[in-house]
């Protein structure tokens, strides 16, 4: 039973990502005066790039036509071991949040290698540039990870939430600072705006586009599925862990509803808050983003001391 | 009996060495056999035909080399048996020998902890020997005569195991000698370039120097106790002090050859020099005897172990572990390269050991088992995928003739095979699940997360800081091995060597590294084999398990406590296998959807060229940016310039020159020092006869004064 929910809670976390995608370029339009498409447009584009003939290049070797498979299933990995609407789930047994973090480095190790193969300078830009954020962003979020962790004493992302979620409603001073740290990180990772911009090609500021520019078809598909997931995930990651309250505790059709509903509602807003910054902000220089991830590492350190100096139980 | 297959292996490793030396007396060993036959047989026809045939010029030295890997491998055999004979069984065994000094003769004891370093030997060696064949048959036996690297191999090998035998200081220093200076010979194999020369030497000036370190510690030791034996020097009892003296000159000792920043020098000196199975074996598996060394002093010998030497060792580890990697990233040889990098694990292991003596000097044995436990599952890691990653260099020097990974690219396509087995050492040592590197990592961060057991508040604050380094050491891990794989395999071919390169035809030169690949992910899957084994070794020498050994299946991994932590790779490969799977399968389904292949874009301007994809020195390029304090950095552009008022740029020089802080800090006023002491002291040396008679009357003076 617990297997079979796990199974298709995971398969609502995919099935979600494209919808969470479209929200937030339809709050994005509708904040810049501009006609948004329907809600469900990246699912139609999902299922168009699926039916294409994937053009492959010619220098493209296996690991070129094999990244994206690999990528896709670490990420469906990584969302699988996330709580969505229920807690207690056996998945989150198999793969805690230190192999959480694990999943995201597989894929993109295949991502920057696949960056590579095709022997473009493009690719070789967007792929060092993806290393070099993703090894400044990764201490970072582990810091505020950690800060979780230690408060649970568990690194199971089930046990953590539940954890939260009894303790009741305190304030810890170090949840503050890494739900912020944990923020900035999201916000890096998954190539928004101010650190990359998903919806430009233009070669000085390409960091994720630049490596997939090669792709097409159903290899195209899986890799923007893919980065819609992982929005997703650090989107389920903010909401559940600072504010676990809704989550599913029994698994009843009532609480599982409840929980959809309370998860739907949490991201619809985050999403609205991410796309508010990201018409605020503009995008940084490239070399301003070590300053941008070491404030998201110092939050984190922060967050960790308070828990120490401040909250440890002695 | 475990006893006799520890010793098999030592005298066969010691035999190959001594066979190796029967290279160039292939006329003698004519003679003699065919004396021999004609004494022993009287129709010895066919048996001569038979001797004759390995005996002749054309076979005899490919029969010798394989001989000569084939008793190695052997020994490598031996080794793992006897080391996992003794793991299993869990028992302490003592034997001497009668060689060495009257008074004392060679003390042995092969216990768990010897038994774990001689199965990672162990399986060094076996991959070393399957590889060594292949490799050295193309050296020119004029240039470089395999009896040298023969011998030399064996003494090397020998002298390691010896080292893991020993039970008495002086066995361990001759042993420790014969593996340094084995090894320095080695190094200085190829010795017609200065270049090698020169690393060598200071390869043996830092292995001498951390030799007399090791006989210090020993030193004091031994003058608390009445003997040299280490059931004697077990039995001292130190003051703090005398004890924290002792650990430090140990911690230089091992430290020394384990590598660890600042006196890491000697490692991407010697290592690119070296051939490559043997900068393996020394990267591999020589720096885990120093590891070996270190354990057996503090935990074994000194006993008690005091927090704040955890301390050392975690902020020494933390700073090789960040300096080792950063280093790395900048290199452009890929053998110095995976040099440096074998500071940054270094630097890991010594990190979670001293974690382990933190919390064994707090009174929490189980983690610091826990700790001891991440610490040599990283060794043992280490010792399989940094093996496989120099065999792999070894390989593709042997392809193309090239280390520098910028002359390199495309040879996925040209060594499908090799590819993939290095892309399997660069996926466990960049610390991915599925592969063992992420284990070993994965238990690091959980013995580093039980940090709130402890009472001092610096303490508490100052181990999640070094995860965090940690965190940051795996994820630059990843990218410098991106780097390395991108370049080297994909892409297209920078330079015609590396355009024209064929798949190695050897077997042998791709079974070590496949022998060791498959381990790096049999070990990933099913970490709770090794986990057994070090779980006894840290019972026995600990005298501590872990939390919850219940636990501890073959499926689940949860080292602490189910409800803490825990992880199951067999389930995440299956569920990997099953997404992968179904969305492969789905995908494919419409034949109207085939893969077409075409030209790559070229932004509509035609003619993509080699040059221009990215360098290693673009790669890092924002790295060296931000961490730009880390090295020192000489980059300098020239610009020819030509036409009318010099307006026109004909081509630009770029010189890229990256040099690590050690060496004007820390080495060159030492070498000032030592030469301009030396100069002082050759003032009294003034070539006069008179001045030296005097110093004589005058030491006599001295002397009678003394006596009287």
């Amino acid at each position: 039973m617990n297997w079979l929910i796990a199974i298709l809670q995971t398969l609502l976390f995919v099935a979600l990502a494209p919808l969470l995608a479209g929200w937030l370029k339809w709050c994005k339009c509708y904040l810049q005066n501009r006609k948004a498409p329907s809600l469900f447009q990246p699912y139609r584009d999902l299922l168009k790039l699926t039916h294409k003939q994937p053009v492959v290049a010619e220098q493209a070797s296996w690991l070129f036509v094999t990244a994206p498979y690999i990528i896709f299933s670490a990420t469906i990995l990584a969302a699988s071991v996330i709580p969505l609407i229920a807690v207690d789930l056996p998945t989150s047994a198999s793969a805690d949040v230190i192999v959480m973090v694990g999943f995201f480095a597989f894929a993109r190790f295949f991502l920057a290698l696949a960056g590579l193969d095709i022997g473009t300078a493009f690719g070789g830009m967007g792929s060092s540039r993806e290393m070099t954020i993703s090894s400044l962003a990764e201490p970072a979020m582990l810091m505020a990870v950690f800060t979780l962790t230690m408060t649970a004493s568990t690194t199971n992302l089930s046990g953590a939430i539940a954890h939260v979620l009894n303790s009741g409603l305190v304030l810890r001073p170090s949840f503050v600072f890494a739900l912020f740290a944990l923020i900035l990180v999201a916000v890096a990772e998954t190539g928004r705006v101010p650190v990359d911009n998903p919806s430009t090609h233009l070669e000085l500021t390409m960091i994720h586009e630049a490596m997939i520019l090669e792709y097409s078809g159903r290899h195209l598909a899986l890799i923007e599925w893919a980065s819609q997931l992982k929005l997703m995930i650090y989107g389920v990651l903010i909401a559940n862990i600072f504010f676990p309250w809704g989550i599913a505790e029994t698994f009843t059709a009532q609480a599982l509803g409840y929980g959809l509903l309370a998860i739907m509602g949490k991201l619809g807003l985050l999403a609205i808050f991410l796309s508010i910054a990201e018409t605020l902000v503009a995008k940084m220089r490239l070399f301003r983003v070590q300053e941008y991830l070491g404030f998201a590492y110092l939050l984190g350190l922060l967050g960790m001391l308070s828990h120490i100096i401040l909250e440890a139980s002695r | 009996m475990i006893l006799v297959s520890a010793y098999c292996a030592v005298l066969l490793s010691f035999a190959s060495g001594l066979l190796a030396l029967l290279m160039n007396q292939q006329h003698i060993l004519l003679t003699l056999s065919q004396y021999a036959v004609k004494k022993c047989f009287n129709d010895a026809g066919h048996r001569q035909d038979w001797l004759n045939k390995y005996l002749e010029e054309r076979h005899y030295p490919a029969f010798l080399r394989l001989a000569v890997f084939i008793l190695l491998g052997l020994s490598g055999v031996f080794a793992v048996l006897a080391g996992l004979a003794v793991l299993i069984t869990q028992s302490v065994i003592t034997d001497q020998i009668a060689l060495g000094l009257p008074w004392l003769p060679w003390h042995v004891r092969f216990d768990c902890l010897s038994g774990f370093f001689y199965l990672i030997i162990g399986i060094g060696v076996c991959a070393v020997s399957l590889y060594g064949p292949g490799y050295v048959h193309s050296n020119k036996e004029k240039d470089h005569p395999f009896a040298v690297l023969g011998l030399f191999t064996g003494l090397f090998v020998s002298g390691m195991l010896l080292v893991l035998l020993a039970d008495d200081a002086f066995f361990f220093m001759i042993a420790w000698e014969l593996m340094s200076v084995a090894s320095y010979f080695l190094v200085a194999f190829q010795h017609e370039k200065s270049a090698n020369r020169r690393a060598a030497f200071l390869y043996l000036l830092m292995a001498e120097v951390g030799a007399l370190s090791i006989i210090l510690g020993f030193g004091v030791l031994a003058s608390f106790s009445d003997g040299f034996t280490f059931d004697a020097l077990r039995a001292s009892s130190l003051s703090t002090t005398w004890a924290s003296i002792a650990f430090v000159l140990a911690l230089l000792g091992f430290g020394m050859k384990a590598g660890i920043v600042p006196v890491h020098v000697w490692l991407p000196e010697a290592h690119p020099v070296a051939p490559s199975h043997i900068s393996a074996l020394m990267s591999g598996v020589m720096l885990k005897v120093a590891l070996y060394g270190l354990i057996r002093f503090c935990f074994d010998l000194l006993g008690d172990v005091h927090w704040q030497w955890g301390v050392v060792l975690l902020i020494l580890g933390t700073l090789s572990a960040l300096g080792g990697i950063l280093y790395a990233m900048m290199q452009t040889n890929l053998k110095r390269l995976l040099a440096y990098s074998s500071v940054e694990n270094i630097g890991i292991i010594f990190m979670v050991l001293g974690l382990s003596m933190i919390f064994m000097a707090n009174g929490h044995p189980q983690l610091a088992a826990l700790g001891f436990l991440a610490a040599l599952f990283h060794a043992f890691n280490h010792a399989l995928f940094k093996n496989l990653l120099f065999l792999g260099a070894g390989i593709i020097h042997h392809q193309t003739h090239e280390l520098n990974i910028d002359m390199l690219g495309g040879l996925i396509k040209r060594m499908p095979k090799t590819s993939l087995l290095f892309l399997v050492g660069c996926m466990s040592i960049s610390s991915l699940p599925l592969f063992n590197g992420f284990v070993s990592e994965w238990l690091a961060f959980q013995t580093a997360l039980q940090v709130d057991v402890l009472d001092n508040g610096v303490l508490r604050s100052l181990i999640p800081v070094s995860a965090a380094a940690l965190a940051l050491t795996a994820a630059l891990a990843a990218a410098c091995f991106v780097k390395v794989f991108g370049l080297i395999f994909l892409g297209q071919a920078r330079s015609r060597n590396s355009g024209k390169a064929h798949e190695v035809h050897d077997k042998g030169m791709l079974a070590g590294p496949a022998l060791l690949a498959g381990l790096c992910f049999f070990i990933g899957i099913f970490p709770g084999v090794i986990i057994h084994l070090i779980n006894n070794v840290s019972s026995q020498l600990l005298g501590a398990t872990l939390p919850d050994d219940s636990t501890l299946g073959w499926l689940w991994l949860a080292p602490v406590s189910a409800h803490q932590a825990s992880y199951s790779a067999p389930l995440v490969l299956i569920g990997a296998l099953i997404a992968a799977g179904i969305c492969y399968g789905y995908l494919r389904r419409n034949p109207l959807t085939v893969m077409r292949r075409a030209e790559t874009w070229d932004c509509g301007f035609g003619g993509l060229t080699p040059r221009m994809q990215y360098s290693s020195s673009a790669f890092t390029m924002p790295l060296r940016r931000i961490f730009a304090s880390v090295w020192i950095i000489d980059e300098q552009i020239y610009k020819d310039t030509q036409g009318a008022m010099n307006q026109d740029v004909a081509a630009v020089h770029y010189q890229l020159h990256i040099e690590d802080h050690s060496w004007p800090r820390l080495y060159r006023p030492i070498a000032c020092g030592v030469n301009s002491l030396s100069k002082q002291v050759g003032r009294i040396q003034t070539g006069n006869i008179r001045t030296y008679l005097g110093y004589s009357f005058a030491t006599l003076l001295l002397l009678l004064w003394v006596i009287s």
